[in-house]
């Protein structure tokens, strides 16, 4: 079992989402993260999946989303062909922030985003190991609230998604 | 500027004449009344047969797509008429067969609120359909329907839902139909790759004891005489699966039987010996290969496929050759020598004797007294026509069938076979009849999954379709006993059925109905069946606890597969 990148353009079509999920809960594979967005071309969308599978079991979840008559194209991906970031907050009771903390912040590379009398929102980007690491330091700093993206991610080549709209 | 508009009712049936639709079936109700009221202006371009539920609805415009090749066209109200589809769809969908589903759905002002008879078809029906799709505005009718039917009909051919809303069908619009020809996200037409063809020959050429088996890709593929020819030119032993049985006509020389968990002997015996392994138009369904991890271990496998998600998908394969099986299979000819293989071949024929003496003379011509199903199957072959559609529903009798019908032409076999939906075969069969009058329809039923279904014989009545109904009546849920039986001690637990009269019920519905119980009046009973000019209805009693064999148990490999 790997970490897969699973990359889908689509048309922008209503239950699009659900039809491609329903092919990951046929075979009770769990997705680690979707995210979906709008792509450079109008009226076309990428959904990025994130799943923990062989390569074996992508392979045929790719041939089977891109079976699904408004998509456009799949591919899969490891890890190492992506680009990729997940972005996560944190919320900290004001109380806790000393010079410690602060200094935690800066060596994470975190930026506090929004400050209230009663607590801050800490953001920090990078991979899930990162994000994961600033977590359990701040879980000792009574983190109040913490929420993380799905991947965004590109892929690492030249390859366009123009090639496939025609 | 009024005038040149229509009605959305209008413009579905209208949309369904520009798609050449004859014959459709449906069942009314308050959300899809509009459009009925539409039918009732057309019904002179459009036959409208009203069945007698919904699923039997979508049952014989299954039947009627697997026969004729056409889409077949069925259409239910929102809510339960909806939901009572589903089976259906679920059915076309693992079986490709080609069909277009309209149903009404409540006004879209009230979608979302639980009104009365409204629900998620859409997301009930997502997992069955190949496309679907929810039209809440008049001007997105026709589109949808152009769209549906391009969907349905091309490439692996499947179900497609279009739901469209009461205030839809009943807002005035343009009709100006427009045939959809393709879109950009949906890829029909792959061209088969040249080097794989090379590749596939390569393999065939050189191999010793080559095999081939086919599927209903071939039907649907349009590609039995590519088949034949390939088959001539390479001189391989060929055998078929549940589906794909008529793509190839039995009295062929190539031809060495039917594959899978009740297929013949041979068949499924020598895929472990083949050295190249053909798959044409099939998928290896878990029912054709038995236990994977013994399933044709030592043959290099070339599959021919349109779906590129069912290559490598069950069996591992050397060459993919995706493309229509019409092509590849003209192209693959083309590239292969002229051969023959007449030492393999003869080892299918050694253990077809093998079968012949341990399982078939005992069906065809039992000396025991019951009656056998497959001894009815005899009769039937002696009398029916060469281009006969026999229709089953599941259980053995639907084994039996398939396994002694002599199957001489192609789009003779319509049957309920991945999802194995008892109750098909009655409403597929009448389907099947009201594409063409003329042609001979058999449907051969259990006494189980007749009465899943019964309330279509008030179809067959009104519609005067001449189905031949043939009832093999052992009193059981046989399939489910004969498991009781093997593997389960014989527990027969709540498989025992205490049945009706049913020689009363189709006398109820007015159709001509005979039993018989002694072997002495079957041929006579058959012929007399064959020839009456309307529906006919026989019920034969046959033994209670007779076992469909050749019998490969689940979990059990091609190997194994047992004769007794
Ligand atoms: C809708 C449905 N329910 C249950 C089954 C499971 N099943 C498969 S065969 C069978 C028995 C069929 O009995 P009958 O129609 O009398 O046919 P026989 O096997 O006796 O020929 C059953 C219950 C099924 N295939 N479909
Ligand atoms: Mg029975």
């Amino acid at each position: 079992m790997k970490r897969y990148t699973i990359f889908v353009i689509t048309e922008n079509f209503i239950g699009i989402l659900n039809r491609i999920t329903i092919i990951f809960t046929r075979r009770g594979i769990n997705i680690d993260a979707l995210t979906a967005s709008e792509s450079r071309l109008p009226g076309i969308h990428r959904i990025t999946i994130e799943v923990t599978a062989t390569e074996d079991t992508v392979i045929q979840l790719v041939n089977q989303i891109e079976k699904i008559i408004d998509v456009i194209k799949a591919f899969h991906h490891e890890d190492e062909s992506v680009v990729y970031q997940e972005i996560a907050l944190y919320k900290i009771p004001v109380s806790k922030l000393d010079g410690g903390l602060e200094k935690i912040i800066r060596q994470h590379n975190a930026k506090i985003i929004a400050a209230e009398p009663e607590f801050v929102v800490l953001e920090l980007t990078g991979h899930k190991e990162q994000t994961q690491e600033l977590l359990e330091i701040l879980k000792e700093y009574g983190l109040l609230e913490f929420a993380r993206s799905g991947r965004v991610a590109v892929a690492k080549r030249m390859l366009t998604i123009d090639s496939f709209v025609k | 500027m009024k005038e040149s508009k229509i009605r959305g009712a209008d413009i579905v049936v209208r949309a369904l004449i520009e798609e050449q639709a004859d014959l459709i079936f449906g069942y009314p109700g308050g959300a899809i009344m509009p459009v009925y009221d539409a039918l009732y202006d057309y019904h002179d371009q459009l036959r409208h047969v009203l069945t007698r539920h919904e699923q039997g609805a979508i049952h014989a415009a299954q039947g009627y797509a697997r026969v004729s090749g056409k889409v077949g066209v069925c259409i239910a109200t929102s809510g339960p008429g909806a939901t009572n589809l589903i089976t259906g769809l679920a059915d076309a969908q693992i079986d490709s067969t080609p069909l277009v589903c309209i149903t009404g759905q409540v006004a879209a002002h009230l979608l979302g609120t639980d009104a009365f008879q409204e629900t998620d078809v859409v997301g009930i029906s997502m997992p069955g359909t190949k496309w679907n799709i929810q039209v809440r505005r008049v001007e997105d009718i026709a589109p949808a329907i152009a769209k549906g039917f391009y969907i349905a009909k091309s490439g692996r051919p499947g179900p497609v839902l279009i739901d469209i809303t009461k205030n839809a069908q009943v807002d005035f619009g343009e009709f100006n139909y427009v045939r959809c020809e393709g879109f950009r996200s949906y890829k029909t037409q792959i061209p088969v790759e040249k080097s794989a063809i090379q590749k596939a020959a390569f393999l065939i050429n050189m191999a010793k004891r080559p095999y081939l088996l086919f599927g209903q890709g071939v039907i649907l593929g349009k590609a039995e005489d590519e088949l034949k020819s390939f088959l001539e030119k390479s001189g391989i032993p060929a055998a078929s699966t549940l589906l794909g049985s008529g793509a190839l006509s039995q009295d062929h020389p190539n031809y060495v039987g039917k594959l899978g968990m009740h297929g013949n002997y041979a068949p499924n015996l020598l895929t472990n010996q083949c050295d190249v392994l053909i798959a044409v138009g099939m998928r290896f369904d878990d029912r054709v290969t038995g236990d994977l991890k013994r399933y044709a271990k030592q043959a290099k496998v070339i599959h021919l496929e349109l779906d590129p998600s069912e290559i490598n998908k069950i069996v591992k394969c050397e060459v993919a050759v995706i493309g229509n099986s019409k092509e590849s299979l003209a192209l693959l000819t083309e590239a292969v020598t002229q051969k023959s293989h007449p030492e393999w071949m003869a080892k299918f024929r050694e253990l077809e004797q093998e079968e012949n003496a341990a399982v078939i003379n005992n069906d065809l011509k039992p000396s025991k007294v019951g009656l056998t199903m497959g001894e009815v199957i005899h009769n039937i072959n002696q009398y029916k026509a060469d281009d006969a559609v026999l229709v089953t529903d599941v259980g053995q009798h639907q084994m039996i069938a398939w396994r002694y019908f002599n199957y001489k032409k192609t789009r003779t076999q319509v049957t309920s076979g991945g999802l194995g939906t008892m109750g098909f075969a009655l409403p597929a069969a009448l389907g099947a009849q009201l594409h063409d009058y003329s042609r001979q329809v058999i449907c051969v039923v259990g006494d189980g999954g007749i009465q899943m279904t019964i309330q279509e014989l008030g179809t067959i009545m009104q519609t005067k379709a001449p189905v031949k109904i043939v009832l093999l009546n052992n009193n059981f849920l046989g399939m489910v006993r004969q498991w009781q039986q093997m593997f389960f001690d014989k527990r027969y637990s709540f498989t025992e059925l205490d049945n009706p009269d049913f020689i009363k019920i189709a006398e109820a519905y007015s159709i001509k109905a005979q039993k018989v119980t002694d072997r002495g009046d079957l041929q006579e009973a058959i012929e007399d069946m064959l020839i009456h000019d309307g529906p006919f209805f026989l019920e034969v009693v046959v033994e209670k606890e007779d076992n469909v064999f050749p019998m490969i148990a689940t979990g059990c490999s091609v190997e194994e597969v047992r004769l007794s």
